[in-house]
């Protein structure tokens, strides 16, 4: 009674795996208003499992918005977000926790808390169920990938921006949910550490998770994206492999300047790369 | 696709898949060392104070017992407890035994109940508001509490008897918290801003309030409104104990069952969401048992500042920020604090008696501007 009360979380439903390529999640006809103004106005997608879906665009067009209603953080005007099949305001927090994991786009911190304990939150989520004896190798695991277990014992606040990007990572990374959702994870990081990061992604998506990336560089989004949604003004413009969808006449038309998709001499990579004068 | 294994999501880990596909493995990033999260140091740090804290408040509490016009030896205040439980001891004489049951050990009662309560709350305070600086009166409870007290005295009810201006302060501050809540919530949640800005409002109405209850007020009224307005425990009975008791005692046990969320808070709102913290529903929560402990503080003690802002602040520095030694740890502190200060302020001016609200607040607020200085200037943030 008591424990109820307090918000006890005894009987959550945990989740099951999904089969390669099952939908972890999916906007259908989604609408977002944010101070009266349609920030996105009929979008359409799906997470896989399995699949690293990434989301590119010009700011202002609703990328990290998407995120955010995929996460549950905004509520929909029109159209649905279903996580697991299910409408995403029907889970309990607790058990949407079990599910879908986000990285913000700024991590920050109210108390200095170590880096250790920061990341050891992540696991808050499996807290009384069969997991949570996972939780001191999932936190190493975590701190080793994101190549922050160096600083597990300094506060969070004496890291540079960089570092506690990697640090927030390393708390969804040991949170082990089946949909990653990551927006912008390589903004504040080095190029060594932003190839570190899609590789992760990557490697999730590999094992049977749902990833979706917010991205702004679309070299990045091409080398490793199973699929790419490019979002213009709150709409699709386009959706499908980066073969497809990386094409520089609707690339320049979204993003008002004008960009030359060219294939790498050696490894025929896609490059994408804005028109400059000389 | 490649993706065939499925380990049970959360489980899992590097060891136990030998070969094949190995959904947690290490990334290119060279081995994973086994490095403990959480460091030993700080843990074993927090069970030492904790230890450190009970054993100097059960110190304080003997001491203060005895000390006084009427001097009654540590041994003595210990004997005469041991006789009373029947636990051996011996009793001391009529005066001795008069003196220390009604007049003493009620008030070193009573200032442990209020300063684990303030101690608490600010602890509270501070976490669901992810701000060092948070404080009871912030959002008006004191402020709140303080109109129903001033208003009972003023206006010479005398419903309740002895208890009427404690249970004014209590209803008059969970009043004014439900009232600055509900007023700052939109849309179903509650931005820290908007709630901090109403309690300032909240607290300037109540000022007011308070000024047009003493400008109505006789002479004699007035002076006893001055007198709790400066905070005092001189006027500690077991009755005012009893009227405490279960208020204090229901926040303090509650509280330490919100230590792991107010973690996860710190990560910001939409963090904690995330991890599956229902955030407006803790927020809700964790302010009706600040109201709690606050109110029951002040209802029979007066405004007594600075304990739940120093407290909290102090054993963040000394053990790190967890919450789950923070909350208890910080109605250990509040409770040596306020035990240790009105012991002072009653023998510092012997034969006077200094306003305990006074002495917290003359003593408080240097050290605070202090602290402040030093943190910023050591970390470039709030500790």
């Amino acid at each position: 009674m008591i424990r109820t009360l307090l918000g006890a979380r005894a009987d959550r439903r945990l989740p099951e795996p999904l089969p390669a390529g099952g939908t972890a999640a999916e906007a259908r006809g989604l609408v977002v208003r944010l101070g009266g103004r349609a920030v996105l106005d009929g979008v359409d997608l799906a997470a896989r499992a399995g699949r690293l879906t990434a989301l590119v665009g010009p700011n202002g067009a609703g990328k990290s918005t998407l995120l955010a209603a995929l996460a549950g953080d905004l509520a929909p005007a029109a159209g649905e977000v279903l996580v697991g099949g299910r409408d995403i305001a029907a889970w309990a927090p607790a058990e949407l926790a079990l599910r879908r994991s986000v990285l913000p786009q700024s991590a920050t911190l109210a108390f200095p808390f170590p880096v250790g304990d920061v990341v050891r939150m992540g696991r808050a989520p499996w807290s009384g169920t069969p997991a949570q004896d996972a939780d001191d190798e999932a936190v190493a695991w975590a701190l080793a990938v994101t190549e922050t277990a160096e600083f597990a014992a300094r506060p969070f606040a004496e890291l540079s921006g960089g570092e506690r990007a990697r640090v927030a990572l390393a708390r969804v990374l040991a949170q082990r949910a089946g949909l990653l959702l990551l927006d912008e994870p390589t903004a504040a990081l080095d190029l060594r550490h932003q190839e570190l990061v899609l590789r992760l992604a990557r490697e999730r998506a590999a094992a049977g998770d749902a990833v979706v990336v917010v991205l702004h560089d679309l070299g990045l989004a091409a080398a490793y994206a199973d699929e790419v949604t490019v979002l213009d003004g709150g709409r699709v413009a386009a959706s499908g492999p980066p073969a497809e969808v990386f094409d520089g006449p609707l690339l320049g038309d979204v993003y008002r300047h004008p960009v030359d998709v060219l294939r790498h001499p050696r490894t025929d990579a896609i490059l994408v790369v804005p028109r400059r004068e000389p | 696709m490649t993706s065939s294994a499925q380990l049970p999501p959360g489980g899992g880990g590097v060891g136990e898949v030998a070969d094949g596909p190995r959904p947690y493995r290490t990334g290119g990033a060279g081995p994973a060392p086994s490095k403990p999260a959480a460091p030993p140091v700080v843990r074993g740090r927090a069970a030492l104070l904790t230890a450190a804290l009970a054993v100097a408040l059960l110190a304080a509490a003997v001491l203060a017992a005895g000390v006084g016009a009427y001097h009654i030896s540590p041994g003595d205040v210990l004997s005469s407890t041991a006789h009373r439980l029947h636990l051996g001891g011996h009793g001391l004489g009529r005066v001795g035994e008069s003196v220390l049951w009604n007049v003493r050990l009620p008030r070193v009662v009573l200032a442990l109940l209020v300063g684990a309560s303030l101690g608490c709350a600010g602890a509270l305070m501070q976490g669901v508001f992810g701000n060092p600086l948070a404080e009871p009166g912030v959002i008006g409870i004191s402020t709140g509490a303080a109109v129903g007290a001033v208003a009972a005295i003023a206006l010479g009810i005398d419903v309740f008897g002895n208890w009427t201006v404690s249970a004014f302060a209590f209803a008059s501050g969970l009043a004014t918290v439900l009232l600055v809540y509900a007023l700052s919530r939109s849309g179903g949640r509650t931005e820290v801003v908007t709630l901090i800005l109403t309690g300032i409002a909240v607290n300037a109405f109540a000022g007011a309030l308070i000024g047009l209850f003493i400008f109505f007020a006789d002479n004699a009224q007035v002076t006893q409104i001055t007198f709790w307005q400066l905070g005092s425990l001189s006027q500690a009975t077991w009755p005012k104990v009893l009227a405490v008791l279960p208020c204090a005692a229901a926040g303090l046990v509650i509280a330490p069952m919100y230590a792991r969320k107010l973690d996860l808070l710190a990560l910001g709102e939409r963090p904690a969401r995330h991890l599956g913290v229902d955030v407006e529903r803790l927020r809700i929560a964790l302010v009706l048992v600040v109201a709690l402990l606050t109110a029951a503080a002040v209802a029979v003690a007066g405004v007594i500042t600075f304990v739940g802002l120093l407290v909290p602040h102090l054993l963040r520095m000394a053990a790190g920020p967890g919450h789950r030694f923070l909350v208890p740890g910080s109605a250990l502190g509040g409770a040596l604090v306020l035990v240790v200060a009105d012991l002072a302020a009653r023998t510092v001016a012997e034969p006077a008696e200094l306003p305990l609200g006074v002495l917290t607040a003359l003593v408080g607020s240097p050290f605070f501007f202090w602290l402040l200085r030093r943190t910023r200037r050591r970390q470039g943030g709030w500790a």
